[in-house]
């Protein structure tokens, strides 16, 4: 058993041994699914999966917001890219995910202005320098990310140009949507936990009620990803399943009320589109009418034809249906430095991940 | 994209504070968490704080040792 990944072995190994203890009472395999590209990372830095059981299977799921945004959006985004007078500001990762036409960094090799910002609050000093243009703001993540723009938007509008091309993903319908799809078998959910900061325990609770699994909050910690693991197969062993918040250091049960008030003072939810996962319901948000001004999607004139990367099957490795190997583009046309698909782009994504971490470590089938 | 690390708030000047990492010292907005206090521990995402991290609560994987669960021996 290799542990060197670990801060405290003792604990590491411990817990690896009750995971072996309970999967051995357990007579089938067992899928189990994180939502959250630091897990994913986590896992497969840490090696995680070589120590698991035969019969555990550990897979991602859509939790990586570069990943699930959907080529469409992009396609918009370099639309915008293009317009005279147009700066465009967006998080490090967006920046080399192909779309229809590009990726932003071409754009950029092309003259187009792109910055790439930290923090949303790095738009208002952006909007200031930048007076005389527009800047339009890739807004991208889950309901850790969406508070603290809908925060810089409250602030935004002293400055006047600074505008939003809303693309925030809400976790809890993607996860109902995933366990309501016919070809996805899973039996037990790491859920996110800095999400969970936000939201809280409460809208997970589906996850046991309706679709009888065990769902656990964890931290992000190798160990804390171990505890969790530990955590679902007793439950499952027992027949007992219930979503347990594992990361209570962090997490409150209620959540952060006053984050997502500023959250929904500014935006509402609406359908949203994933890549993979298709369009669900009330998966979305956008912004409320009174925002509506500083919505970018309507300087977009040009109708541009989708075109998603051909023979990328980020689709289904966000399904947790394609472990990243299996695809055929994997490590030999797709690879961090020319990458095809977001999947391999996204330094949470599921394909870098295993690129970076497992191809050596005999993760190539 | 929701990784968060943990900053001590060192300075607070009405919703902005200065907080601390590892000898960096950022400027975050305490607008989404407005009952931070100078001293305590925050996790940050993109400049904003979003949770006060309790360090006095035993993390979950010591409870779980502290064997409340049936202990596997085998
Ligand atoms: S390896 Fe590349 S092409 Fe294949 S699914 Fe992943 S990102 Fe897409």
């Amino acid at each position: 058993m290799n542990m060197d990944g670990f801060q405290d072995q003792t604990i590491a190994r411990d817990l690896v041994q009750r995971i072996h203890f309970w999967a051995r009472r357990i007579p089938r395999k067992v899928t189990i699914m994180e939502v959250c590209g630091t897990h994913t990372n986590s896992i497969s830095g840490a090696g995680l999966r070589g120590l698991m059981p035969e019969n555990v299977r550990l897979v991602s799921g859509p939790g990586c917001p570069v990943c699930v945004t959907p080529t469409s959006f992009l396609d918009m985004a370099i639309s915008l890219a293009r317009m005279p007078g147009v700066t465009i500001a967006t998080f490090g990762d967006l920046v080399r995910v192909p779309s229809s036409k590009g990726s932003l960094e071409e754009a950029m090799a092309d003259g187009c202005d792109v910055r790439v910002i930290y923090s949303p609050r790095d738009l208002l000093a952006l909007g200031k320098e930048l007076r005389g243009r527009r800047v339009v703001f890739l807004a991208i993540g889950f309901e850790t990310t969406a508070p603290g723009v809908a925060a810089t938007i409250l602030e935004s509008e002293k400055v006047g140009n600074i505008l939003f091309l809303v693309g925030h993903k809400l976790i809890p319908p993607a996860i109902e949507a995933l366990l309501s799809a016919e070809e996805v078998n899973l039996d037990g959910l790491i859920l996110p936990g800095h999400v969970s900061a936000i939201i809280g325990q409460e809208p997970y609770g589906f996850v046991s009620e309706r679709f009888g699994i065990p769902g656990v909050i964890a931290g992000f910690t190798p160990l804390d990803v171990l505890a969790a693991i530990a955590e679902i197969l007793q439950q499952l062993v027992f027949g007992s399943p219930k979503v347990v918040n594992n990361y209570g250091r962090v997490v409150r049960p209620e959540g952060n009320p006053r984050a997502r008030e500023v959250m929904a003072s500014v935006f509402e939810p609406c359908d949203g589109v994933w890549r993979g996962l298709g369009e669900i319901r009330g998966s979305g948000l956008r912004l409320r009418p009174p925002w509506r001004d500083l919505d970018a999607s309507r300087l977009v004139t040009e109708v541009v034809e989708t075109v998603e990367p051909k023979g990328c099957r980020c689709g289904d490795v966000l399904k947790g249906l394609l472990d990243p190997p299996e695809c055929p583009l994997f490590g030999l046309h797709c690879t961090p430095e020319g990458p095809r698909g977001p999947c391999m782009v996204s330094s949470e994504g599921a394909c870098g991940a295993w690129y970076r971490n497992e191809r050596i470590r005999g993760g190539l089938k | 994209m929701c990784l968060a690390v943990p900053m001590r708030v060192v300075d607070i000047n009405g919703s902005l504070a200065l907080a601390e990492l590892g000898g960096v010292r950022r400027e975050i907005s305490l607008e989404l968490l407005p009952e931070a206090r100078v001293g305590d521990h925050v996790i940050v995402h993109a400049g904003f704080a979003i949770s006060r991290l309790e360090r006095e609560e035993a993390s979950a994987i010591m409870e779980l040792l502290r064997g409340e669960s049936p202990a596997p021996v085998s």
